[in-house]
């Protein structure tokens, strides 16, 4: 029994290692194949960037225990200084590999000193209160991007708010201009890219959660009165969990936008925030495997349901309640219960 | 403190438990001192005039009616309220504006009235977390294995192991520690006080819920820990043949007040406790 | 007068959030949980009144009753088909409910009625001329403003009275502080929590009538945005809390409209939310909510 459970946990994390290897190996086949459609193929990128969202939200969710709803202020941070970098980068780093590892990571800086500036106030507060101080941040953060100039010009970088005050050189580049985004993006996000962002959040998240830190962590969401008799400091370790998933939330930002030519900061609204909390819970609270089961079902599911044109939303919101009504129903869980034991005495 | 850190110290394992009962070593500097300790809500006054002393390795018991401030003096202590009123010395030192995990660090442990154990976390892992402070490695390397995270996890995989064995629960670590049995769970909020390496041990109705021989043998648990680790252990607890079979000093308390303090020969026999508490469950 | 005027419509605005939030609150303080519905509830509200005042030329009272009747006849409907069944489930498969429950509307809407934005008929505005002109036609006040601020402060007083007096309203607050003992006391939960299902959106069914007719552009994402708006007013104000739903919403629309008034259009909603944060760092439960503390 004893080390059954250290396996099961190691298996799981095998297998979820695994899964995303071997998709990666046999959509690449297929790909060579020609036997994928130019629209699924043009959403392999967006939909690492859903996972790496996913799992990373699931780790201030699930592991840390606190709903955030302004998850994707910290995807557009990573995007628009991810893409800035790349931009800036565009001749002294030709090599377009390199230039997305860059991006990727100062997309993930930012994204994590924001997030430890967001997680200062927000971190002091409790449960719903600190959900809609989270929604709240994921309005400034948009509300800033729509309104920020980056320009770059021989002197170095410009940057303004409200109005394009960056005055430019001669030949100097305004990268990104307030409410138009940024546009002329060369795409350099790959299919593989997306993979290794995916396995390498993984690794870091199995790594936290199974180590000191993430203890502490978890230990302060079951329970933080006892955890803090016995010497673990709340806010301390919170923020480390915060801060992990802010920078992961901020590459997958960075590699969602260098898919793109434009980039805009209505893209990740609450809406957005919404939608990757949605994948979250669908994929089980601290469950990583089901998050990127999620994330990949429900970024293909608009496009299966494509040929029913303007029902589609109506049939996403619809199958959305339904599955929430049936993985809640009564019934089905005690059915679930009793397949349960079964299984474990097979292990034990 | 330091007392149970290093591996090479006398295994925990087998203690035989014993009925001596050391002498109340006075002579030295109480582990914990209360003076005119008090706290109040709102208007309400929960605690007053609180005054105690505990000896470096003595059992005491702390008892009352329900409702009299007993887990309130608890939360004082540990600093879970902040009191109004007093001092309170640990060590000989004040512990004036310090917070709870403060507290857990200076040498305080304890567990509670309703159990509140880590549930969704393994038994092993609920005792690593009382290791916290005591066994660190950074972020880092746990999160790219250094050499110093397998070094430091082994040596808390094995005293976990070894604490978990006071009370013979080594085969349980693999549970999750909200799946164990009522029992269980009470022993593994001491097991993990203790993984703190307090040299104060605070037990809140240790015995709650449990028959008379899984009582007799917490008895002589809490006697063993004191004898083996060399702290004190102050109690709450409603079972009288608990309290009065290994208590040395007992403090009672009655609508937040001290109503009497002594051995347990002294408590049995004052008039104001029998009116105030055995007497009444006399006749209850 | 400037001032005067820009303070005037951040109470106008400010009323109509406190409508919206009064319903949050209310089923926050019951149900406990943040229906993101709500808003799309006063969208609905929005186009039913549109609708019965401009293609079926009822009288503008009538098509306000209509859209109350149906929004809370939606409301109902809404409780016991998606919420109901998960009483007892994790608050945050109730959250997704309500969020597929949003989508649902919002799509509903557009399939029904195209995303092409609908102008509300302004029915309470008499001609050009309509309102109250003071110091000698410095300060305007518009019919519509009038209404709304009244409107407000009637649903507050009848819901602090309804809560306090009567009933039902104290089946409410029993639910609300704690249902198992409320059911044994004899009081229907089921019941308790469809009234203040019901009462919440026709309130909101009120709030969008109200809105549109001060800013007159009807869309099916219409309720998103005042919908956040409200559910941060009622956060702001202690989420629960009926005074602090109307003080919450109150203030937000007053400080939104300073905002854009004084310091910029762009960023009003961010300094909306920043004095949010602010506020909550205060008072970590808002304006007026009671602090909630843990027994050890």
């Amino acid at each position: 029994m004893k080390k059954l459970l250290s396996n099961r946990n190691l298996r799981s994390q095998i297998l979820t290692y695994g899964f995303v290897i071997a998709a990666f190996v046999v959509l690449q086949l297929v790909a060579a194949g020609g036997g994928m459609s130019s629209s699924l193929k043009g959403m392999l990128v967006p939909i690492c960037a859903y996972v790496v969202m996913a799992i990373s939200l699931n780790l201030t969710v699930g592991v840390l225990g606190e709903l955030s709803l302004g998850h994707a202020g910290f995807m557009s941070v990573g995007a628009f200084m991810g893409v800035t970098a790349a931009i800036s980068l565009q001749n002294a780093v030709p090599a377009p590999g390199l230039r997305l590892l860059i991006a990727l990571l100062v997309g993930a800086v930012f994204a994590a000193v924001v997030g430890f500036l967001v997680g200062i106030p927000v971190l002091r507060l409790k449960g719903d209160y600190l959900a809609i101080v989270t929604l709240a941040f994921g309005q400034i953060i948009k509300s800033i991007f729509n309104n920020l100039y980056i320009g770059l010009d021989a002197r170095g970088f410009h940057v303004s708010l409200l109005q394009d005050r960056t005055n430019l050189e001669q030949g100097g580049r305004l990268i990104l201009g307030g409410p138009m985004g940024i546009s002329g993006i060369q795409k350099i996000s790959t299919f593989l890219a997306g993979v290794i962002l995916i396995l390498v959040c993984l690794f870091v998240i199995f790594n936290y959660v199974n180590s000191r830190t993430g203890r502490a962590v978890m230990a302060l969401r079951d329970n933080r009165i006892a955890a803090e008799s016995i010497g673990i400091s709340a806010t301390r370790h919170k923020m480390t969990a915060f801060v992990l998933s802010a920078a992961m939330a901020g590459a997958a930002g960075a590699l969602f936008a260098l898919n793109y030519s434009t980039v805009v900061a209505n893209k990740f609204d609450f809406n957005t925030s919404i939608l990757v909390l949605v994948f979250v819970v669908l994929g089980g609270l601290g469950n990583m495997f089901g998050s990127i089961l999620a994330a990949t079902a429900l970024t293909i599911l608009p496009e299966v349901l494509r040929e029913f044109q303007d029902y589609r939303m109506l049939i996403y919101a619809v199958v959305l309640i339904l599955v929430m009504l049936g993985t809640n129903n009564a019934k089905l869980k005690s059915l679930f219960e009793k397949l349960r034991p079964r299984r474990r005495e097979e292990q034990s | 403190m330091g007392k149970v850190k290093s591996k090479n110290e006398s295994p925990l394992v087998p203690v035989p438990s014993t009925s001596y009962i050391p002498q109340r070593d006075l002579d030295k500097t109480p582990i914990l001192e209360t003076r005119y300790l008090g706290i109040d809500f709102g208007g309400l006054t929960a605690v007053d005039d609180f005054n105690l002393t505990i000896g470096r390795t003595e059992i005491a018991g702390l008892i009352g009616p329900n409702g009299a401030g007993k887990t309130t003096v608890f939360n004082l202590i540990t600093k879970v309220y902040q009191p109004t009123r007093g001092t309170i010395l640990l060590d000989g030192r004040d512990t004036q504006g310090m917070n709870t995990v403060q507290i857990s660090k200076a040498g305080i442990a304890r567990t509670f009235q309703n159990i509140r154990l880590f549930d969704s976390l393994s038994v092993e892992d609920n005792v690593k977390l009382g290791m916290h402070n005591s066994i660190r490695y950074s972020m880092a390397s746990g999160i790219f294995r250094l050499p110093a995270y397998w070094r430091k996890e082994q040596v808390a995989h094995e005293r976990a192991m070894e604490l978990l064995s006071i009370f013979d629960m080594q085969d349980m670590a693999k549970m999750q520690a909200g799946s164990l049995p009522y029992g269980a769970q009470r022993r593994l909020e001491i097991v993990r006080a203790l993984a703190t390496n307090p040299s104060l041990l605070l037990l809140d109705e240790p015995a709650a819920g449990m028959n008379p021989s899984e009582t007799y043998e917490l008895m002589e648990n809490i006697v063993k820990i004191r004898d083996t680790f060399r702290i004190a252990v102050m109690l709450i607890e409603h079972d009288m043949s608990l309290v009065m079979g290994i208590c040395e000093g007992i403090c009672v308390l009655n609508f937040g007040k001290v109503i009497a303090k002594g051995t347990p020969e002294d408590i049995q026999s004052n008039p104001v406790v029998i009116e105030a508490y055995l007497g009444k469950k006399k006749e209850g | 007068m400037n001032f005067l005027n820009f303070l005037i419509s951040g109470v106008s605005l400010g009323s109509v959030y406190a409508i919206i939030a009064l319903g949050y609150t209310m089923v926050y303080g019951i149900a406990k949980m943040l229906n993101f519905a709500h808003g799309d509830v006063i969208m609905v509200g929005a186009y039913v009144c549109f609708f019965a005042i401009s293609r079926y030329s009822l009288p503008p009272l009538l098509g306000v009753l209509l859209a109350v009747l149906l929004c809370t006849v939606l409301g109902i409907v809404i409780e016991k088909l998606a919420y109901k069944p998960l009483r007892a489930a994790p608050s945050l498969a109730v959250l997704i409910t309500a969020i597929g429950v949003s989508y649902f509307l919002q799509n509903a809407a557009q399939l029904l009625w195209t995303s092409n934005p609908k102008v509300f008929p302004s029915f309470l505005d008499f001609g050009e001329t309509g309102g109250i002109e003071l110091f000698g036609g410095q300060l305007r006040v518009s019919y519509i403003t009038i209404v709304t601020i009244a409107a407000c402060v009637v649903i507050m007083l009848a819901l602090t009275a309804f809560t306090g007096n009567t009933k039902m309203g104290k089946a409410m607050r029993a639910c609300s502080e704690d249902k198992g003992a409320a059911q044994l006391m004899g009081i229907n939960v089921n019941t308790t929590i469809s009234v203040t299902f019901a009462i919440g959106s026709g309130l909101a069914a009120i709030a969008g009538v109200l809105l549109c007719s001060a800013y007159p552009t009807l869309v099916p994402t219409t309720g998103s945005m005042p919908g956040i708006k409200a559910f941060t007013a009622a956060v702001f104000g202690g989420i629960g809390s009926i005074p602090g739903a109307f003080l919450g919403g109150l203030l937000l629309g007053v400080i939104e409209i300073l905002a854009k008034a004084y310091i910029s259009t762009q960023l009003s909603d961010a300094i909306v939310f920043a004095v949010l944060i602010v506020v909550l760092l205060i008072k970590p439960t808002g304006l007026l909510g009671k602090p909630v503390n843990e027994k050890v």
